[in-house]
């Protein structure tokens, strides 16, 4: 049980509430929390996508809505909340109204799955990275859903298929490197992989499987639908891609749900290859303070979240300055970069990792 | 009652007018003026609003950058009726003003696209500079912030009845060619 846990029921069963109550409340409290925390960072991200595109191109970015534009996203958001839903005449009312949410609501789910901190965790399981990667697959049956339900529009049904297929091409390759990470860290569960990296940097996965990093990153930038392999959403090619029937709210929900997929798979690159919520050195800033032991405690674990956010950081700069550099790239090449390079590159990351395991055990 | 409208009101169109998302739409030499107001040098992000959205169902601003003839004039139409409710239209130049140069003579030029679709605001010039544009696009702004959510009612109604029910206009014409053009597409 982490200590947050034993906080909260310390707080709670000061007024004598039952104990069933309490168990409820806890991930109730998580939810609100989780849900708080990614409209925050999406509030966030979208903006400093914005500015941090200008500054590539040598613009200024928005700033006029409120201080240097601090509202703009706040603005977007009302303003889409406002505005008229339109639904095509013919189409499939049913899946129309439910593809948003099955694009949506898998990536807020699994947001409860990270770790934060070696404290703060909404759902601890066992097999944490397999649940990951399965609940990130589901925004992809959304996306194509809401090509189908779209009224006959091609341009839309043409942008879910292309999203079904890119995501079959890049699943392959992303879990042979994470069968690569759990052979070399002995565990399916995330918060015992980041456990596994403390230490020093030298303990990071990033190290004994550099390959497997840079097959994963750019896996995650196919899954996650961003720029050097944006098909569902083709500007140029299709009209909007499979949004192209969309509009206010319900628009709104897949803007949400790509900027929340951005955060939370650039998240887990960081977990599992770049040590977590762990410090780069080998102590934590707080042990440098002397402070009691329930003080430290908490100090420790809002330092590793800052830890993991900075990290986080870093990876969503990079990807966004390949939005900024990089055109699209055609289909086609595409999957041949999946299927003839990244499949076997992993396998080979594989027996890496499988080499690596046997020596230590050796040694 | 009015006070909290006033207060909605407020806070709605501070909103609106600082997202005006614009639609990818440009016929001829404007739509150059456009594309450089987006590029570096003017940069319309300041205004927040260089989300050009492909899809007419996203876009708030439908920039009419250049002449319509009659053989666009049908597709303006469509794209004007596809978009979702709150929806603007700036007529960017002469020809989308009033025909410009081609007002004289021509059997091809719409002159003007109010004919088709009602306009909010109008920029003439041959062709506009970017800083006009952000003009217009900041005298769009205080009109938006002088709406309210009782009087937008009335004036789509309005919109709705100059696009159907006027008499002895090109757009009854307009209406059954579109069948037309769209048949041979």
């Amino acid at each position: 049980m982490s200590l947050f846990y034993l906080l909260y029921i310390e707080c709670l069963s000061f007024w004598k509430m039952p104990e069933w109550l309490i168990f409820i409340m806890w991930y109730i409290f998580n939810f609100i929390l989780i849900v708080i925390l990614m409209l925050l960072t999406v509030l966030f991200l979208v903006l400093f996508e914005r500015k941090y595109l200008a500054f590539y191109t040598r613009r200024i970015g928005p700033d006029r809505a409120g201080y240097k534009g601090c509202f703009q996203t706040v603005a977007d958001a009302i303003k889409l909340l406002f505005k008229e839903n339109i639904i095509p005449k013919n189409a499939d009312k049913f899946l129309f109204f439910l593809s948003p949410l099955i694009v949506f609501v898998p990536v807020l789910t699994v947001w409860a799955l990270l770790p934060f901190s070696s404290g703060f965790y909404t759902f601890h399981s066992c097999c944490s990275i397999l649940l990951f990667m399965a609940f990130l697959a589901i925004p992809a049956i959304g996306i194509l859903f809401a090509g189908y339900s779209s009224g006959g529009n091609n341009f839309a049904l043409i942008g879910g298929i292309r999203s079904c297929m890119q995501l079959i091409a890049s699943e392959i390759p992303s879990f042979l490197v994470l069968a690569s990470i759990v052979i070399l860290s002995g565990s399916m569960d995330l918060s015992v992989i980041v456990k596994n990296q403390s230490g020093s940097i030298l303990n990071w996965y990033i190290f004994p499987s550099f390959l497997g990093f840079t097959i994963f990153f750019i896996c995650s930038l196919i899954i996650m639908n961003r720029l050097p392999f944006d098909f569902p959403e083709a500007e140029s090619e299709l009209v909007a891609g499979y949004n192209c029937e969309y509009s206010g709210m319900k628009f709104a929900m897949f803007f949400l749900a790509e900027y929340a997929m951005t955060f939370i798979l650039s998240a887990l690159v960081v977990v599992l290859f770049l040590g977590g919520y762990n410090a780069p050195f080998d102590f934590y800033i707080t042990d440098c303070f002397n402070l009691s032991v329930i003080l430290r405690e908490i100090f420790i674990n809002f330092e590793q979240f800052f830890w993991l956010i900075f990290k986080t950081g870093i990876i969503i700069m990079l990807i966004m300055l390949i939005r900024a550099a990089y055109p699209r790239l055609r289909t086609d090449k595409t999957l041949d970069l999946c299927w003839y390079i990244f499949i076997p590159l992993s396998i080979f990351n594989l027996f890496i990792a499988i080499i690596i395991k046997y020596m230590r055990g050796i040694l | 009652m009015n006070i909290i409208l006033t207060a909605i009101d407020y806070i709605y169109n501070k909103a609106k007018s600082n997202s005006l998302w614009p639609l990818t739409f440009a016929t001829s030499c404007c739509g150059i003026e456009m594309m450089s107001a987006t590029a570096s040098n003017y940069d319309i992000a300041r205004f927040g609003s260089e989300v050009f959205r492909g899809s007419p169902r996203q876009a708030d601003l439908l920039i009419v950058a250049g002449t319509i003839t009659h053989k666009m004039a049908p597709f303006l139409l469509q794209l004007y009726e596809q978009m979702a409710e709150p929806k603007y239209v700036l007529a960017m130049g002469a020809c989308a003003c009033s025909g410009g140069m081609f007002k004289n003579n021509s059997y091809s030029v719409v002159f003007g696209c109010d004919k088709i679709i009602p306009v909010d605001i109008y920029l003439p010039m041959c062709p506009p500079k970017p800083e006009s544009l952000f003009d217009a696009i900041l005298k769009l702004k205080q009109e938006i912030q002088k709406e309210s959510l009782l009087t937008r009612k009335d004036k789509i109604n309005s919109h709705i009845s100059k696009l159907y029910k006027k008499e002895n206009s090109e757009i009854l014409t307009l209406k059954e060619n579109m069948h037309v053009f769209t048949m041979g597409i």
